[in-house]
């Protein structure tokens, strides 16, 4: 058959033994999402196409996590719109204050996503759920509209690399490490309109959230989708999450791949990117070298706002202080990682360093609020963009990397190896 | 369809925090999100942009966010086209649905400066740089994008499957 692992869930998504790379499908969807910002686009969208109610209340999830609690009039009239449609359209997967958490890490925990699905989110880390196995990407919000209103989406298929992973990480290397050397490897458009599929016996070195932070960054080289196999740790933690209901899809032995990359763990340095562009990846080595003084530090996103992300910054933070002047914003990416971090005594930690917990909310990664950067300013975040103007002011800066890389470097006052903090 | 007009250039992985920042992602009003398009790197840009007016960037235009708020910004600004190496998959996607050209041509990407006067076929794919006298031929549209084109973008696609395309008499026909 030679399909890619993505082509075979698509396949089955449009009644197909099989599909062909460049072939344009219209697939049935799992899962259709949507945040405060770009859902107020799609209901437009959506009353716009005449369209009476959606297509199944259970398969639509509306998060407002990027401007929530809501930080002026204007945000708190979209969270409006939002509500409201939610409520008429009686959505089963509405998220808001109290309940919300950064979309990406609050759909797998609430097991409302699973290996086999097909989703689409109006949002372009969709490509996170990847991780469990599913086909998942980001899409618009007029493609959300579309979802909601037919259970359809237009898709062109496509072609693979595959990342052959090996080895075991050290200590202080994780998920956004591999992700930021894949990324700093191939480039931002490295796997532009293709899907990066992973594979190889060091998978299984590998976290649940590892992967997620490495299939959610996947859109960061230009890919459709990342998507890993599914083994006893998917399993383990779909089952947690009370989901029986998956499908296990593999791609075939003889799957056809444009490019193939290896990526020995084992040989992995914490690894950080420059601005303005993810691909801009300097080894911890070399970065501590250039002497970057930074003034805040953010941990979390939905890239690593997840309860590893946090303990792992919290055994770097017990007992020390963050750096004067180095405002220090973690952020617990769900209502249920911000309990495990109260249980764990991890915020007893941070709060005594000197940083700040907040509640979750996407705000400082896009520049929303909760930690703009002023003129000159310099952030190491464990976020996914570090764009011209990503988190303020035009002539800021954004250094991505891991959340251990972050703590050690909100204790420095600037950017270091935790290894020797 | 036949556009005209001048042409803004840009460089590679033009994202979307540039071409619509998140700060003002609290509105999705077309006309708003136009006086803020391309503030961080083209301060000027809505001053200067003129009805009919064509953008060229590099690789990987659009690359970034799914926010759709950026396509609705350029083509609120009056952008007739976007002429480009490659766009970002999203930023192509949402183009499409929401009605606004974009074409991919390599040699209109590199050739075109800012400044020259273009005229665009969409039919036949031919660029025409008047400035220039030079002529590039862009990749022709797939025939599931020509379908989304011609319903005039996703709503129109969607509509005609929901409900059957009307004749010119009003009638539906499946």
């Amino acid at each position: 058959m030679k399909m890619t692992m993505t082509q075979k869930i698509l396949a089955a998504h449009c009644g197909r033994d099989a599909v062909k790379p460049g072939e344009f499908v219209e697939i049935d969807l799992d899962m259709v999402l949507g945040n405060d910002i770009t859902t107020p686009v799609a209901i437009k969208e959506f009353w716009k196409m005449d369209a009476k109610e959606v297509f199944d209340k259970a398969k639509i999830a509306i998060v407002l996590d990027h401007f929530t609690p809501n930080k002026d009039i204007k945000s708190a009239q979209q969270s409006k719109e939002c509500r409201e449609f939610a409520q008429q359209m009686q959505i089963k997967h509405f998220y808001d204050v109290g309940k919300m958490g950064v979309e990406h890490a609050l759909l797998p925990e609430k097991g409302i996503v699973k290996a086999g699905d097909a989703i689409i989110g109006a949002d372009s880390h969709t490509c996170t759920y990847g991780a469990l196995g599913a086909f998942s990407t980001g899409t618009g919000s007029t493609d959300m509209a579309a979802g909601m209103a037919t259970g359809k989406t237009w898709i062109k298929v496509p072609g693979a690399i595959k990342v052959l992973i090996s080895g075991k990480p050290s200590k202080y290397v994780c998920g956004k490490d591999v992700i930021l050397h894949l990324i700093g490897r191939i480039g931002v458009e490295g796997a532009r309109y293709k899907s990066i599929e992973f594979f190889g016996e060091g998978i299984k070195n590998l976290s649940m959230d590892d992967r997620f932070t490495i299939a959610n960054m996947a859109v960061e080289a230009g890919a459709k989708n990342g998507i890993f196999p599914v083994d006893e740790k998917t399993m383990e933690y779909m089952q947690a999450r009370g989901n029986k209901t998956y499908k296990i899809f593999a791609a075939d032995n003889d799957a056809d791949y444009e490019e193939e990359i290896e990526i020995d763990l084992s040989a992995l340095r914490p690894t950080v990117a420059f601005p303005h562009l993810p691909e801009n990846t300097k080894t911890i080595d070399e970065a501590e070298k250039e002497n970057i003084k930074i003034d805040q530090v953010v941990i979390g996103s939905c890239t690593n706002g997840r309860i590893e992300d946090m303990r792992i910054a919290a055994q770097i933070l017990k007992g020390k202080a963050v750096k004067t002047n180095v405002r220090t914003i973690i952020i617990p990416a769900t209502q249920e990682i911000y309990l495990q971090c109260i249980q764990e005594g991890l915020t007893d930690i941070f709060i005594q360093s000197g940083a700040v917990v907040s509640t979750p909310t996407c705000g400082p990664c896009l520049g929303g609020y909760m930690g703009i950067l002023a003129s000159g300013e310099r952030a190491v975040t464990t976020t996914n963009r570090n764009f011209v103007g990503r988190m303020g002011h035009v002539t800021s800066e954004v250094y991505l990397a891991s959340p251990a890389v972050a703590a050690a470097s909100a204790i420095a006052g600037k950017l270091v190896n935790p290894e020797i903090v | 369809m036949i556009v005209k007009g001048k042409t803004f250039k840009y460089g590679n992985n033009i994202d979307t925090d540039v071409i619509i920042p998140a700060r003002y992602l609290n509105t999705s009003e077309p006309s708003e999100l136009a006086k803020f398009c391309m503030e961080d790197i083209d301060k000027d840009f809505s001053k200067k942009v003129q009805i009919g007016d064509i953008i060229v960037g590099g690789k990987n235009f659009g690359c970034g966010s799914s926010r759709e708020h950026a396509p609705i910004a350029i083509k609120a600004s009056g952008i007739s086209c976007v002429i480009a190496e490659s766009f970002g998959r999203i930023f192509y996607r949402n183009s499409f649905n929401i009605g606004l050209p974009i074409i991919e041509c390599t040699e209109a990407s590199k050739k075109i400066e800012a400044g020259n006067e273009i005229e665009i076929d969409f039919e036949t794919g031919k660029i025409y740089n008047i400035t220039k006298n030079e002529v590039y031929m862009a990749v022709p549209f797939p025939e599931f994008i020509k379908k989304i084109i011609y319903s005039e973008g996703l709503v129109g696609y969607v509509k005609d499957k929901l409900y059957g395309k009307k004749d010119s008499e009003g009638k539906t026909c499946r």
